[in-house]
């Protein structure tokens, strides 16, 4: 090797390690090797095995558990039913609001309303023995009719969401008046979250103190309601979560099977670890609700929109809340004078459906980008064209200005980079032998989430850095893009910087969901080290011991671990020289997001609830990622298969922390949202409200042979509204606008327009 | 999943004589059993494990005919030269069926005694009525979730897909299967529900399949196994067909032709009416899918399966028309 590779070969790694640079992720040898130790994979001493025994009918009461038989069972240590489980408190909701104080929360039901919900548990010596034992528990039912599907006339209470109501203009009177006209329906599907690493944990009490090792998208708030179901001080419970292996907003919550493995390790007085089978990982929780959304445009002849309104309709289980808000970017995408979009929810016979993967923002893309591509398509304009006609200048809702919004980069960008100018415009007039080939366009947005983190940043006696967050990573890049912004910040090298997440014990953090955490804890992080530096610095110039104390200079510069004049003309020193000269063995600062004179309640407030998160149009800004995906499908003439054959997309999520990184997450999310728009459906037994699809080979994900080359280019630049370092969301944006840019596809390939997902074969034979 | 004895047979008369003891079941890949026992599904006695058996794992392929070992792995088969040029349909089949892991596992033995995907079959715990599991329980696919259910061989008793792929191009071509004592063809192994919706092989207690051997011919040199499903891999068929076909010297008379069906028929269905209507007909595509309709004679649907009485015609004329093209 020369001396010019050498050169080259460390500016080659300084370019990798810098903020913005395409460092591999840190953790991958380790996940690689199987080095990487989750959160279940604990050793515990004197572990016991706990398996769930779930209700199998969607609606009634459980009259009698018989647990004799399992009592008896070879291992068996306990079998406990709702009468016998230790009774908790209830927590109180995400927002930090008590619910229902004065009742108890029994963690096994005897009083069931979905199917799967948790009624008995058994624990043994042995996994195999408990789930030998749990066959053995048998219940009696007094069932009642189910209801389980959205808007079929059994369905149950119809609740308006009027915080969701959004309105402009005279939407009604400008939809009648206006001389083109629209109206589809479109509906989305229950679909899980599916990640490789099911749900479970592992339980341990040492008096009134918890550990809870459990993979999990939000330490801080987990912590709190193990706190509040215990009845124990919050500082007390120690959640430990390493490595996640997919989360997709699944985890950021304890669940009832949580409460019963603790609750079981505190009764028996024994660790206990509890996982989910890959059945119950289909039913325990829920993923994606089932939705279905009206749109009606209104337009003029030459496409612009006159008028949009909107009414959107998501399922919820009988107790608890959550909306898949179906009209969330409905109101941003598109400029509209007038404009009235409405929620409902619908209470069914189902587990509480999750957010998942850009929650709300997904199927409202399936239902306005499928719109406007109908639009264009009866009004014989390119579908690129329209949306470029009715392209928002500022936030049509919010009055706002974008605080950046490069979509029309993006449309440029992607059908340059796609060819989309040699598109022939007639549906069914592209063809490869039997297969259809159809090319669609479709657009996304994911609003920019923000909240507050700290973190904590030590320099050590050795030169080497340490970063401390209860912040997570679930296989977006955390460990890394904090590991780069601690390295840049200091001046040292990566492989110096080591960076510890998932343990609520470490500086704090809130939920990691809605592509909120980079942008937030590269801030801290600065942050923190920019403390850190400060202190170092100050230090090394006040010192009288040291070469740099005679320098005159009101500052140092540390650069490849040695500090030094800003110049680089007078002495250096390595940190780890610097450090044993000052006689220090570390220097700590913790850094934080937070404004000054924020108190201890409002911190604690903002780490374990999601009160305090700022809306993305505070202030003069409306802050948004955006995309524009283009796809190419082939739909086989005879069999109505679908194949995605290629994607370009083209996103803006600002100024990217780590490239490589930002391109996984979105092509991830891009991946999803094929098997979103073409396989993926929790499919129930209406007779019974039971999933029939519950396990990997019945429910489809894509395989790798159903995904094609996928494309992604950054049309994004440094956002300053949007966080510190002038990121906006990635992980949830590529998703989003996919399931539309196949369906439109799919409609240009046969002329045939599926408003229903997922688009199976039989919709198009 | 509940205890049960192990048992490791190291020779077929070994096997044999344990496989006759009551709640025996063989465990060779394990990919049906082992899924099975942890849904509840079947609960042996004793398992015996005949995978150690020697010999029992050969591939031997003639122009005259195919034989191949029960204990032979699905990978292996696929990938055999000979299996691929002298019978593409049987490689086809293998390579599209299951995943590169369980074909790696499974066996050929095994591979014939795979059972219904039917999902209320597989779930006793929540559906416990069902007459291949529980004869004269009933049968909770009907009125069901029924998109994946059989539109051809149903009863009252039973409407369940058999989902395999290897043995549809088995049948397509008159394989049979070794019992040892007995020999049958594999479309006689198979049985449809009819009101014994428990039996689905004509296997007896003690007998163990040993091999498998297809007859060479020229329709199965110029075979092909076309599969259709909403995922390009690891998914069973929506619909599926095997055909093999020998022309005359005119190059487009069908001479012989052999026509087999997957995922719509409740065991591995050979469409006779539509051989018999091409056998001496001059191939052209108009004839050839009037022919294939034939093939949905008698087809009685439960709703959402009502789209495989128009795929399975189609991948049947797609199954001829690539095979003429190849001419």
């Amino acid at each position: 090797m020369t001396v010019h590779d050498v050169k080259h070969a460390a500016s080659d790694s300084a370019r990798l390690e810098a903020v913005g640079g395409r460092l591999s992720r840190v953790d991958g040898p380790a996940k690689i090797t199987g080095a990487a130790r989750y959160a279940v994979e604990q050793q515990l001493e004197g572990l016991a095995h706990a398996v769930l025994v779930d209700s199998t009918i969607a609606a009634g009461k459980v009259v009698s558990i018989e647990t004799q038989a399992a009592k008896a069972a070879r291992g068996v240590i306990a079998v406990l039913t709702p009468d016998t489980i230790m009774k908790l408190s209830v927590a109180s909701d995400w927002f930090g609001n008590p619910l229902a104080p004065q009742r108890t929360f029994c963690p096994l039901a005897r009083d069931v309303t979905y199917c799967g919900q948790h009624i008995a548990v058994v624990i043994a010596e042995t996994f195999e023995q408990a789930v030998s034992a749990a066959a053995l528990v048998m219940a009696d039912y007094d069932q009642a009719p189910a209801l389980v599907e959205l808007g079929d006339g059994t369905a149950g209470e119809i609740i308006s969401i009027e915080g969701m109501t959004k309105e402009w203009g005279n939407a009604q009177a400008a939809l009648a008046e206006a001389p083109v006209h629209l109206s589809a329906v479109y509906n989305t599907q229950r679909s899980a979250h599916a990640a490789i690493e099911p749900h479970g944990l592992i339980a341990r009490w040492e008096g009134d103190r918890l550990t809870i090792w459990e993979p999990s998208q939000w330490l801080d708030g987990m912590a709190r309601t193990y706190a509040e179901w215990f009845g124990i001080p919050f500082e007390n419970v120690r959640l430990v979560s390493p490595y996640i292996g997919g989360g997709f907003g699944s985890k950021a919550l304890a669940l009832a099977h949580s409460a019963v493995a603790a609750a079981a390790a505190k009764m028996l007085g024994r660790p206990v670890k509890l996982m989910l089978t890959r059945s119950q990982n289909f039913t325990s929780y829920g993923g994606r609700a089932t939705t279905r959304q009206t749109i009606d445009l209104g337009a003029d002849k030459a496409g612009r929109i006159q008028s949009i309104i909107h009414r959107g309709v998501s399922e919820v289980s009988l107790e608890g809340m959550w909306v898949e808000a179906v009209g969330s970017i409905t109101s941003i995408m598109y400029d509209t004078p007038n404009f009235s979009s409405r929620q409902d929810v619908v209470r069914l016979n189902t587990v509480l459906p999750n957010p998942k993967r850009a929650p709300g923002e997904n199927p409202s893309a399936f239902g306005i980008e499928c719109a406007i591509d109908e639009l264009a398509h009866e009004l014989g304009l390119d579908p690129l064209e329209i949306r470029l006609i009715n392209y928002a200048e500022q936030d049509p809702h919010a009055k706002k200005a974008w605080s950046t919004r490069q979509l029309r980069e993006a449309f440029a960008v992607g059908a340059e980079a796609f060819g989309w100018a040699k598109r022939s415009p007639a549906p069914r007039s592209m063809r490869a032998g039997h297969q259809l080939i159809g090319w669609g366009v479709a657009a996304g947005a994911y609003p920019v989430q923000r909240a507050h983190g700290e973190a904590v940043v030590k320099i050590m006696f050795d030169g080497s850095v340490e970063v401390e967050s209860s912040s997570i990573d679930m296989g977006q890049g955390t460990y890394t893009i904090l590991a780069q912004t601690a390295a840049e910040t200091l001046g040292v090298p990566v492989s110096q910087v080591s960076v510890k997440l998932g343990d609520s014990h470490f500086a704090r953090a809130g939920v990691t969901g809605g592509s909120r955490l980079a942008g937030i804890m590269t801030g801290a992080v600065h942050k923190a080290a920019s403390q850190a530096l400060d202190e170092l610095i100050g230090l090394a110039l006040s010192d009288p011991r040291l070469p740099f104390h005679g320098l005159q200079a009101n500052t140092l510069a540390v650069k490849d671990g040695r500090i030094g004049s800003p110049r680089g003309d007078g002495p250096e020193l390595s940190i780890a020289e610097l450090m044993s000269m000052l006689g220090r063995d570390r220097i700590e600062a913790k850094g934080d997001t937070l404004p000054a004179g924020t108190t201890a309640e409002e911190r604690y407030k903002n780490y374990t609830t999601i009160a305090m998160s700022i809306p993305h149009t505070e202030g003069d800004y409306s802050r948004h990622s955006w995309c524009a995906h283009f796809v190419e499908v082939k739909v086989d003439e005879d069999f109505g298969t679908v194949r995605v054959s290629r994607v370009v997309s083209a996103l803006d999520s600002g100024r990217l922390y780590n490239p490589k990184l930002a391109e996984s997450q979105w092509k991830g999310g891009i991946i999803m949202g094929i098997g979103e728009a073409l396989l993926e459906e929790g499919i129930v037994d209406r007779r019974h409200g039971r999933t029939v699809n519950s396990n990997f080979a019945d429910y489809m994900l894509p395989t790798n042979a159903d995904i094609p080359d996928i494309q992604t280019i950054s049309v994004g630049i440094p956002d300053p509204h949007s966080s510190a370092l002038g990121g906006k969301g990635v992980g949830e944006l590529g998703i989003v606008g996919v399931a539309p840019a196949i369906a439109n596809a799919v409609f240009h390939a046969t002329g045939k327009r599926v408003r229903d997902l997922p688009i199976t074969l039989e919709k198009l034979i | 999943m509940r205890d049960f004895s192990y048992l490791r047979a190291d020779n077929i008369e070994a096997a044999r004589n344990a496989a006759a003891l009551p709640g025996a079941m063989l465990l060779a890949g394990g990919t049906t059993l082992i899924d099975l026992a942890k849904c509840g599904v079947v609960e042996p006695a004793t398992v015996i494990d005949i995978s150690h058996i020697e010999g029992l794992n050969a591939i031997d392929v003639t122009a005259d005919r195919a034989l191949i070992g029960a204990l032979a792995k699905m990978s292996h088969v696929a990938d055999h030269a000979e299996v691929k040029s002298l019978f593409p349909a049987v490689s086809e089949a293998l390579w599209q069926a299951a995943s590169a892991q369980l074909r790696n596992m499974a066996t050929i033995g095994g591979n014939l005694m795979q059972r219904t995907r039917c999902p209320y079959f597989r779930d006793p715990a929540n559906f416990p009525a069902c007459n291949k599991r529980e004869p004269g329980s009933g049968c909770s696919a009907i009125g069901g979730v029924t998109r994946g259910h059989a539109v051809l061989g149903v009863s009252e008793a039973c409407i369940a897909t058999y989902p395999g792929d290897l043995a549809v191009a088995l049948v397509a071509f008159d394989a049979e299967v070794d019992l040892g004592e007995r020999r049958l063809k594999v479309e006689d192994f198979f049985l449809a529900p009819g009101a014994t919706a428990e039996q689905e092989h004509d296997i007896r207690p003690g007998e163990v399949i040993t091999a498998i051997e297809i007859p060479g011919s020229a329709a199965a040199r110029r075979s092909t196994y076309i599969k259709v499903r909403d995922r390009q891999s690891y998914e069973f068929a929506a619909a599926s067909a095997a055909v093999g076909l020998e022309l005359e010297g005119d190059g487009r008379t069908v001479r012989d032709i052999r026509v087999a069906l997957g995922g719509v028929a409740t065991k591995p269905w050979r469409a006779r009416a539509v051989e018999d209507a091409l056998k001496g007909k001059a191939l052209d595509e108009a004839t050839i899918r009037e022919a294939s309709e034939l093939a949905m004679q008698g087809a009685v649907d439960h709703g959402a399966n009502h789209y495989k009485i128009a795929l399975a015609p189609r991948v049947i004329a797609r199954a001829i028309l690539k095979l003429g093209e190849t001419a």
